[in-house]
This record gives C-alpha cells, structure tokens and sequence, in this order.
C-alpha cells in the first residue's frame, strides 16, 4: 500500500519505543519513555504527609506539575497538569495511604507529536517504580483522522499526509493495559467487553463524525494492547540501572 | 504551677459518684433538653401558638409534611432534638415537575429506611442531614427509582434562559442561565496591526474569569484552577475548532491544518490587508458556579458573538482606523465606510453545543449540578456543532467508560443541541423585532 507518511511508516504502525527505568537517584520513582523523536522525563514523589487545601484527606491525593521544554507555564501546560492528575487518580488505589500527597512530575524534553500520551505513559512507568500501588496501567495513544475518514496512529509534528489526504483532528486515547492472567477469559468481561476496552480519558480536538471518533477507539484500542504488551515486557526487566533500558520497533 | 485544693474538695467536680455530686451534676442539665417532659406552661411564647406542634410526639411512621423554616422554629421548643416528623422538604415547583409525587415517597423512604436500617444510624435523622452525611446513598436511593432529588428526570438538563445585549457598553454581550449556573460574556472590538504570517485575518482573545462571587471555593487574588483550564478549552473549541495555528508560547511549525470550517472565520475580521484589522476580546464571567461551567460559558459565547455589532470605522488622513462620526468633518473613504457598513454582524458557521454528564456505576445524568459533580468522580463532556459532528469527546479520567456509555452520550447530546438551537433562535427573534 503506498504510504505518503514522512518517515515512511504505514498508518498503523507506531514510532519506535523506548522505556528506561530508574534513571534519577533521588526520586522515589523516576522514567522516562520516548515515541520516535518525543521524549518526556516524568519523576515520582511520594507519598508525603499532608494534603493541599480543598482536597479530601480520606484519599491520597495526586499532584501533577508539567514542565515544558522552554517558555513560562501557561494554560495549555495547566490543562494538561489537570488531564493527568485525573487519569492517574483514576488508576490509584486512593484509599490506600489516606492524607498524603504523591507527586509527578513531567519534564518536556522534546516535543515531536503526541506529547500528552507520550507523558502520560512515562507517568505510569515512574509510577511503577516508585511503587505507589495502582489498580491497571495506563496506556495512551494518539489517534488522527484524515479526511476521508481513515484512521492514522501516532502522528509527528509536522504536516502529515496520508494518500494525499490532510488531517481533519485528532483524539488522545487513554486505555487500561491488558490483563494477562492463568484464568479462563470469561472472568473478566465487564459488561461483555473485556476490562481493557474501557476508555479511561479521551481528549479530542478537531472536527470529526461520531462514526470517525468510535474508529479511532477500536484502532487505540488494538494499540494499546501491543503497548501494554511492551510496557509489561520493559517493566519486568531487572532492577540494575545499565539493564533497564529495553527497545521496540 | 500548683493549684491548691482545699481538703473539702479533693476530687474534681463532675466525677464524684457520692449523691449530692450526682444531684449537682443533673441539675446542671437544662430541664427543657427532653421534650418528652415539657408542658405548655414552660413554653409562654410557644403556647400562643398552635397547640398540636407543641404536643406531638416524633412518629416515624407518619408522612412528612412540608413546613417552611421559620414554622419550625417558632413552633419547637428551643434545646430540644430535632423533630423528624416536621421535617423540611424543598421541592421546588412540585406541582408542575414530573414524579414530584415520586419524590415525595422516595423523601418517605428515606426517613423510613432510616429507623428500619442497621443500628449505625440513630432514627430520628433529618432528610438533609442525611442529605450531608451519606450524599452517595442518598443519591444511589433516588436514582434507583430514575429520577434525582431536584425532581429531574436522568436524560433531563436544566431550565435554561438567555438574555441579549445584557452589558449595553459592550459591542456584543449575553446572559446565559442553566439552572442556577450564570455566565455573562461581553465582546469589545479593537483595531490592530494584524501579524505577517496572516495580514488577512483578526484575532480573538477568550478569557474565563471566575470572581469570588461565584463559589465559596474561590478566593480572591489565586485564580481558581478550574478557570484556567476553562478558558483554555473554550478557546480550543470555539477557536481551533475548524482551524489549528502554530500553538502558543513554542515556535513551531504548524503541524495539523485542519479545514476550516469553524464557527468564526477569522478573515471576516480583516480591515486592511497586512495594515488593520480586528481584535476581539471575549470576556466570560462566572457569576454563579453550580455545575455545567463548561455548557453555560459556551453558550453564552455563542450568544454574545452572535449579538455582535462590529463598529463602524473610517479611514482618516494619515492612514488610521478612527470610529465614524455621522457628521463627516473626518475625511473618510468612502469604500471603506461602505465595507464596513455592509459587514456589521459576523457570519457564524457550525455553532457549537455541549453537553456534560456525570457517570455513576450504569446511571448517566445529563447537566449535573456542582452537588452532584462533587459526589460522582466521572464527567464527560460531549460537543457536537448543528452539523451533526463532533467536536470533542472530553472525558478526563474517571471510571472505564465503553462504547455503549460513549453512543449514549452522544444521543443524549444530540436532544440537547436541539433545545439549545430552539432557545437561541427565540431569543434572537425577540431581539430582532426591537
């Protein structure tokens, strides 16, 4: 099929993945995870006493900061501060450690397309080696739709064209990690869908019809599974700083 | 330090078990604490007053009757435990809105299911105690029977009104009312130099503000987290909805062009090319925050920019945009005072809707209030432009949402767009025939 992608890749095939663990010494749990060129540094704190005002201390609570790679902070940055904090408390087991605070921070170390995924999964994988103990992963996925209506995942920066197509918008899809288990299937359908195919957050701007969005979540879906499938294998890899670095195609 | 004690009074008082201590100990306990004992003659003021209130005896099994505050007040005695029988229930408008009476027995139940519960709740609990304390089950037990505790059904959104021109300083303005959620939004219009890369196109700056006065929450001097990202998100829809610029504060290509079918064609703006052209700054203003931000401020913005009067302007002298005076003493052009004058109203493309729903286990509420926001963690927010397409699927976190709840929403929108689209056509109407 002829592709008019810049780099060549067909629209369902993801950029090169990279995941090291452990890599800052003095936080509690630091990753740092990169899609092609985009590549974001997240660091885990925690849990520490107390909680900010307003928040509920019969929960931890989940702090979030957000450094971009130049320039001040400033709305965009403060939005997706929010969108992370409430994905992550929805992944947490909150009611674990009561008033305390964990915090995550993101820095931006480039910026080539599909940042808020990108951070969203070096999030998680801080969190799993901070060890804050949390109910799933959480895999994220850029999807963009073109004119016609066909589905292209994991977009750069630049202007993309798919078959001589522009791109009509794009949606940032956020699943549970697929589970993987000894017992039969039928112990975790919710509902009659496995638990992996509920969408934790969705984030979608552009124009594009109910049928192109509903696309977009099954192709994010069929994603994310080879995703989890690489976190899983990234993660389990040993704890020596020199091993923990592990590479996918 | 030492306190001395004399030898009479070696114990501390309180805890002596002799019989004059315990004696001293009751007496100090006010005789009108248990209303079982009270009689007329102690109460003179409650006396005049009707005779069955003082009387009665808390009875679980007797309906509650509705009385307003002030009733109770002046028909209980002062001191005594609240009396479950004369309980308060604020319906409002109960006659005209659906299953009122269905509301009614669900309050019953309520007080009932009380008494008849597990022995961790005492059985003389008011309904809006209750309300405080457990607000999840007391939620869970209306939404068991369909209907919430305001009288709306789950797919029903709240009364919503809207009133042009509402700040006459200003070039465009609206006042949007979604139940007890306010929003007023105000265009003003200024030239500017528009920027090299677009010498075609105006600008427009969308702010959210959310004063003290809209919730005890916000405080003045920190701007409240919430209105950040408010005003980030309606600029993202209103703006980069149907059009995508290099994105603010890093110099970068632009990435994704999408075709520009928006709501506000920015080229509508343009004054002189690469020379002047408009700048419009849309303040929206939070005057009542109770749930639905996010669907008031929207459609306050869609209101106001449709009520938008662009200002006439000429060109003067020594090439600058001043504002038309009518007697003509400034020498004006006159094909730009017609450009202008032709072009007073702005063209509006799609007009965007929304929607927020609150998730909660299998039940979706249409338009929650902030009560309800703060009890059920999962919020979606669904837009869809007069177009049928959607404009953003907003879901941050929460619990697991599949693709029944997803097509549930939608349709749930799709009803919603066309209130809205009713609402806003009658309120131009009415303005258009002044």
């Amino acid at each position: 099929m002829e592709t008019d992608r810049k780099d060549g890749r067909t629209p369902n095939q993801l950029r090169p993945l990279k995941c090291s663990r452990n890599i800052l010494h003095r936080a509690h749990g630091s990753a740092s995870w990169s899609q092609g060129e985009t590549k974001v540094l997240a660091a885990v704190y925690g849990p520490k006493a107390g909680t900010k005002k307003n928040e509920d201390p019969e929960k931890a609570c989940i702090e979030v900061i957000w450094k971009p790679k130049t320039g001040q902070i400033g709305k965009a940055e403060k939005e997706c501060e929010m969108i992370m904090k409430k994905t992550i408390q929805s992944i947490c087991l909150l009611t674990i450690n009561p008033n305390t605070t964990t915090s995550v921070i993101v820095q931006v170390v480039n910026d080539d397309g599909a940042l808020l995924p990108c951070a969203i999964n070096a999030a998680c994988a801080a969190l799993v080696d901070a060890g804050i103990p949390l109910k799933h992963l959480a895999v994220a996925i850029c999807c963009c739709v073109a004119e016609e209506g066909s589905v292209v995942l994991d977009p750069t920066n630049v202007i993309e064209f798919v078959f001589g197509q522009q791109m009509r918008g794009f949606a940032y899809l956020v699943f549970p990690n697929s589970a993987l288990s000894a017992l039969p299937e039928g112990s975790y359908l919710v509902n009659g869908e496995p638990l992996e195919h509920g969408i934790i957050t969705s984030v979608t701007h552009g124009v594009m019809s109910v049928d192109e969005y509903l696309k977009c979540v099954d192709r994010g879906r069929a994603a994310c599974a080879k995703l989890s499938g690489f976190l899983r294998n990234s993660l389990q890899k040993s704890q020596f700083p020199s091993d923990t670095s592990s590479k996918a195609a | 330090m030492k306190v001395w004690i004399s030898s009479k009074e070696k114990k501390p008082m309180g805890l002596d078990q002799s019989p004059n201590a315990r004696h001293s100990l009751q007496s100090r306990i006010p005789k009108n604490c248990h209303h079982w004992t009270l009689t007329r003659s102690e109460f003179p003021a409650v006396a005049s007053s009707s005779k069955t209130a003082v009387n009665r005896r808390p009875n679980p099994r007797r309906p509650p009757t509705a009385y307003c505050c002030r009733e109770i007040s002046r028909l209980a005695p002062p001191n005594s435990p609240p009396d479950p029988a004369s309980l308060v229930v604020a319906i409002p408008d109960s006659q005209t809105r659906p299953g009122a009476r269905t509301l009614e027995e669900i309050q019953k139940k309520v007080t009932m299911g009380l008494v008849d519960s597990s022995g961790d709740l005492s059985g003389e609990m008011e309904v809006d105690a209750f309300r405080r304390l457990f607000p999840l089950r007391y939620y869970e037990r209306h939404l068991a029977e369909s209907i919430r505790p305001d009288g709306r059904t789950l797919g029903m959104a709240r009364d919503t009104t809207l009133a042009l021109g509402a700040v006459s300083s200003a070039d465009g303005s609206a006042l949007t009312k979604i139940g007890s959620t306010t929003m007023l939004a105000a265009i003003k219009m200024e030239v500017m130099t528009p920027s090299a890369e677009s010498p075609d196109e105006g600008c427009i700056a969308i702010e959210f503000h959310m004063p003290p006065i809209c919730s005890p929450i916000v405080r003045p001097g920190r701007p409240a987290e919430a209105a950040v990202v408010e005003s980030k998100r309606l600029s993202d829809t209103i703006l980069r909805y149907g059009r995508m610029e290099s994105l603010d504060v890093q110099p970068r290509t632009i990435w994704l062009v999408f075709c520009s079918s928006g709501m506000i064609n920015l080229k509508e703006l343009a004054l002189v090319s690469g020379k002047a052209a408009w700048m419009a700054y849309l303040d929206i203003y939070c005057l009542d925050a109770d749930g639905a931000l996010f669907d008031a401020a929207l459609l306050s913005a869609v209101a106001a920019f449709s009520h938008l009067q662009i200002p006439v302007v000429s060109l003067n002298d020594k090439g600058k945009i001043v504002a038309f005076t009518e007697e003509g003493d400034t020498v004006g052009k006159l094909e730009k005072e017609a450009v202008n004058k032709e072009k007073r109203k702005l063209t509006l493309g799609n007009i965007p809707f929304s929607l927020t729903c609150a998730l909660h286990k299998k039940h979706i509420l249409a338009d929650p209030s902030s009560e309800e926001e703060s009890i059920m963690e999962t919020l979606v927010t669904v837009v869809m432009d007069s177009s049928d397409r959607l404009v953003s699927f907003y879901k941050p976190g929460g619990a697991l949402a599949y693709t029944s709840l997803v097509t549930d929403c939608v349709r749930l929108t799709r009803q919603r767009m066309k209130e809205l689209e009713k609402i806003l056509d009658e309120a131009f109407s009415g303005m258009e025939v002044d």
